[in-house]
């Protein structure tokens, strides 16, 4: 494989320093605005100028210091780190356009903090995509960690704090408790923590017990992921403001946890050594009971909000899932996944915040009727929520699919069942909502019925995403190939 | 010039120490730049020093011309040649941050103050360059008096007392050194610290050097308050005054931990420190214990400057263990640590600095609010206990890394845990601080308000420029540091570790 040297991976994590003038701006808003959205176009567009290089199977590494003899902060950008760059850097830039619909229809306070550290958060998000071994990888998981305490805890009420401490304890003390000394013990094996084709780990000669643990404290330790039993800070941190809920925890932050779980899996320990040991199997079943219990917890959630953060807790163990079954097809539909699922999630969310600026309405049970008041935002809600399920013609379909050949593929016949009740519980506690917001009779109603609809800052994005949703049924490309060519990397076919 | 460089880094600042006295008699307003300036040359000898031994060596330094081991040795290597650079620096640093406070403080007592600061500097450079085990002991106590007179200087009804009792325990460490070396002298009749290192080989199975070691050892472990013998230190940093404290705080207990370093590697041997006598499993077993006493005692505290007093234990415990793990990583992390911690302890002491220049007190009731009042302080204090955490990229991280590595590869997992268990502590402790600073005083009103705009936010009150800027520099320079781990590692730190250890 073609290896070149270039600046741009570190460009592309600092380009959220085009944000800076704002904090002399911050009483003009629309100068403000300007800059976030400077900073989100050249962030996206670096980005995507690295795409063609990329899919022609070029990697780009820039090595930026030597902090540790040995172990440097570098860059190196692939074919997965790709898949989930360009998914960060596009909803940025929709979700900026959201978020200024969102925090001046609500008047929010301290917006100039607020946009301050939503770039610096989504430097540490395309700091994770780009890392090119664990270190890199470690810090910028942590910088993100820190960057989005003060997001979550924008309301900086008595709520918020409960939840920024659930957030810090859940995320922080795994990081610390059990990455930082699975890192150093894998270094300690090996004396490097660059990742591999087929991982470092292969070669150390360590006992599959402590294979097992190290495999167990790494998955554990990416708490942004949100796999059971440290899955509570997600439902928490919905008292952030809906933006921060729908990019972070519907994307960067959710997805760098199962993004450095991936990572791990194919770069530290490698899936030959995996299979090798037989350690897949624990990895799928842990992700499936988080997959099943998620979404029955969902089901019995009326807080719109906290219904979608249990869904995400479900859906992203699918991308484990996938991984975890370390067979071609599910890592190619665990990957894709990762692109399907944030562009269905990052609707629902901004149609749940569009929902609370125009009415003020959290709960599921006073939104009955809301579809003829909001027709635009409960049209994308469904077709976002068939995107979830799995159901053509949305993106989520063509994961989904690819899992279930995956699973096939790799003999566990009972994950087929898992996945096909899921499908079953996401439409169970989709549908009826979606029902009762269309369907109902006058008296049920809760709503007028004049079409009023959110700011169109607050409609648009959320028109575009779901738009995308659909359009990656059919034009599934750039995320498919993508993600086909890291898995015929990692097989070597 | 160059080669003087020994000499003028202690010469300059003992004369200008006198200097300052008697200006402050004169003029007051003389004190301040003498002091700047006399820390200015030593900051600047000390680097030079640095560059000098990075690039062509060891410097041996005979003080009057006397040849060794009659006349006193100065010796300055890569080890001391780092702690020289660390202490004069942070020395300088904190001066020209703290004036502000100084002068408010004790206007009256302003040249007397700066006197014994100027004076301690001294000591504390003198006892880091020095290489002869007697003359140390002498720094030692010119470091430590002058240290009690400006811890006394503090909280009116407190400092005097917490000042006393330090007196007592630094005296009683000082005199286990002295005994220590006494015993030394016995042996082998000689001061100079090459030359008993020269002569102790043939004697290991004596035990008088075994006592000789284990005295001064207990001496230097008193002096830098690691555990059992730290109760002196909490009460009498705590009630200090602010200039001192941050001086104090980052360079003292550190540089004891320099003296140990010097004793174990120097003028014992790595065998016999971790071989020869069979104490290095107890020490870091002490160690462990020093942290997780240290962390358990500072989530007690409900005053910022005491819960750092009780982290700084658990730091010391960081630095001896890695130190006696008995591994070329575990070392490493201590060295490094001497330097990183230094920082980042007077990054956090000079951030309390300003806050009580303007809040009047370092009670956690005193924090309130005060991301919004005094944004640039509270940035640079996160940034401090980041570090102090052990977040990449700041140099605490790197020292932890090593730290760890150190205690895996001696396969004592205590340490480790307990190294884990300091900083998941220390993120509940900074963060204790930093909700009250940002949530509090608790606006009006309930979940997701339209009403933000009822009450207008406080305006911002930040510390004077003279502060805020020297502190802003040392933020910076955690990150900066920890950036350049590498190449310190790499020219620095591996030459100050015997190759024997590995």
């Amino acid at each position: 494989m073609e290896t070149i040297t270039s600046i741009k991976p570190l460009l592309a994590v600092l380009a959220s320093l085009l944000v800076t003038p704002m904090l002399v701006s911050s009483r003009a808003p629309n100068v403000r605005e300007t800059w976030t959205f400077v900073a989100a176009v050249a962030k996206f567009l670096i980005v995507a100028s690295m795409v063609p290089l990329v899919l022609q199977g070029t990697e780009i590494v820039y090595t930026v210091a030597e902090v540790i003899p040995g172990v440097a902060i570098k860059f190196r950008v692939d074919a997965l780190g790709m898949i989930f760059a360009l998914v960060a850097s596009s909803l940025w830039i929709i979700t900026s356009a959201y978020s200024i619909g969102y925090m001046r229809g609500l008047d929010e306070h301290s917006q100039t903090r607020y946009f301050c550290f939503f770039a610096f958060a989504l430097s540490a998000t395309i700091g994770v995509a780009f890392s090119g071994n664990l270190l890199t990888l470690y810090l910028f998981y942590e910088m993100l960690s820190f960057a989005t305490y003060p997001l979550v805890t924008h309301h900086q009420d008595h709520e918020a704090r409960s939840s920024g401490r659930k957030y810090l304890l859940y995320i922080v003390g795994t990081s610390i408790g059990l990455l930082l000394p699975a890192m150093l013990i894998s270094y300690s094996l090996t004396g490097t923590l660059e990742f591999g084709k087929q991982g470092f780990l292969a070669g150390a000669g360590a006992s599959k017990g402590l294979i097992g643990l190290l495999l167990f404290m790494f998955i554990f330790g990416f708490a942004k992921a949100g796999i059971m039993p440290f899955h509570s800070w997600l439902p928490a941190a919905m008292v952030a403001p809906t933006p921060v809920s729908a990019l972070l925890h519907a994307v960067a932050v959710v997805k760098v946890g199962v993004f450095s779980i991936v990572r791990v899996l194919t770069g530290v320990f490698g899936t030959d050594l995996l299979s090798s040991l037989n350690l897949g199997v624990p990895i799928v079943y842990v992700a499936s009971v988080t997959i099943l219990v998620g979404s029955f917890i969902a089901l019995s959630q009326d807080n719109l909000k906290r219904l979608l953060a249990f869904s995400t807790i479900a859906q992203l163990s699918y991308i484990v899932l996938g991984v975890g079954l370390l067979s071609p097809k599910g890592m190619t539909g665990g990957m894709m996944h990762i692109a399907m699922h944030a562009f269905g999630k990052i609707t629902l969310f901004f149609c749940a915040g569009a929902i609370f600026v125009a009415t003020g309405k959290k709960n599921i049970s006073e939104m009955v009727g809301i579809g003829r008041r909001m027709p635009v935002t409960l049209t994308a809600f469904f077709i976002a929520a068939l995107s979830i399920i799995g159901m053509p013609p949305c993106g989520g379909f063509l994961s989904k699919w690819y899992l279930v050949l995956g699973s096939l593929q790799a003999h566990q016949m009972p994950i087929l069942f898992v996945l096909l009740a899921s499908s079953l519980l996401n439409a169970a506690y989709f549908m009826p909502f979606v029902y009762k917001a269309f369907f109902c009779t006058p008296k049920e109603a809760m709503f007028e019925n004049t079409v009023k609809e959110a700011p169109a800052f607050c409609v648009v994005p959320l028109v575009i995403t779901a738009l995308i949703s659909i359009i990656m049924f059919f034009y599934p490309e750039p995320f498919l190939k993508l993600a086909s060519m890291v898995v015929s990397n990692i097989t070597g076919t | 010039m160059s080669q003087q460089y020994p000499a003028l880094l202690i010469v300059v600042p003992l004369l200008s120490a006198l200097v300052i006295s008697a200006a402050g008699w004169a003029n007051r307003r003389l004190c301040f730049p003498i002091a700047v300036a006399a820390l200015s040359v030593s900051a600047y000898c000390s680097i030079g020093l640095l560059r000098q031994v990075v690039d062509h060596g060891v410097i041996v330094y005979r003080l009057g011309g006397w040849p060794p081991p009659w006349g006193i040795a100065y010796y300055v290597d890569h080890l001391n040649g780092l702690v020289l650079a660390v202490v004069s620096i942070v020395a300088l640093v904190n001066l020209v941050a703290s004036k502000r406070s100084i002068e408010e403080e004790f206007s009256e007592k302003a040249g007397a103050f700066y006197t014994l600061y100027v004076l301690m500097v001294t000591g504390l450079l003198g006892i880091s360059a020095t290489g002869d085990a007697f003359n140390l002991y002498v720094l030692l106590e010119v470091a430590a008096l002058t240290g009690y007179g400006m811890l006394a200087m503090g909280h009116k009804d407190r400092a005097a007392l917490a000042t006393l009792n330090y007196l007592y325990m630094g005296t009683i460490g000082a005199c286990f050194y002295l005994l220590g070396v006494g015993y030394l002298y016995i042996v082998t009749g000689s001061l100079n610290m090459a030359d008993i290192a020269r002569l102790l080989p043939d004697l290991y199975q004596s035990k008088t050097v075994f006592a000789a070691f284990l005295i001064c050892m207990v001496g230097v472990w008193l002096k830098m308050a690691f555990f059992p013998l730290h109760a002196w230190l909490p009460n009498a940093y705590t009630y200090a005054p602010s200039a001192a404290s941050s001086l104090i705080a980052p360079l003292v207990t550190k540089v004891m931990i320099y003296v140990m370093i010097r004793l174990m590697l120097t003028v014992f041997t790595p065998a016999f420190a971790f071989e020869a006598i069979a104490v290095s499993e107890a020490v870091v077993w002490l160690a462990v214990l020093a942290i997780f006493i240290g962390a358990i005692m500072a989530l007690a505290e409900r005053n910022l400057k005491k819960m750092l007093t009780y982290i700084i234990i658990a730091e010391v415990g960081y630095m001896v263990g890695g130190a006696w793990l008995g591994n070329r990583a575990g070392m490493t992390g201590a060295i490094l640590h001497i330097a990183n911690d230094a920082i980042m302890t007077l990054c956090a002491f000079l951030a309390v600095g300003c806050m009580v220049y303007k809040t009047k007190g370092a009670d956690f009731e005193d924090l309130k609010g005060l991301f919004r009042k005094m944004p640039f302080t509270m940035g640079a204090f996160v940034l401090a206990a980041m570090s102090i955490i052990g977040v990449p990229p700041t140099c605490g991280f790197f020292s932890k890394w090593y730290l760890i590595t150190g205690a895996i590869q001696a396969g004592h997992y205590g340490f480790m845990v307990a190294l884990i268990f300091s900083s998941l502590v220390c993120v509940v402790l900074f963060f204790r601080i930093i909700e009250i600073g940002y949530y509090e005083p608790f606006a009006d009103h309930h979940g997701h308000g339209h009403d933000h705009h009822s009450e207008p936010p406080a305006p911002m009150d930040e510390a004077p420029l003279s502060m805020l800027v020297p502190l802003l520099i040392v933020a910076a320079g955690l990150v900066v540091v920890g950036l350049y781990t590498g190449d310190i590692v790499e020219h620095v730190v591996r030459f100050a570790i015997p190759k024997g250890l590995v």
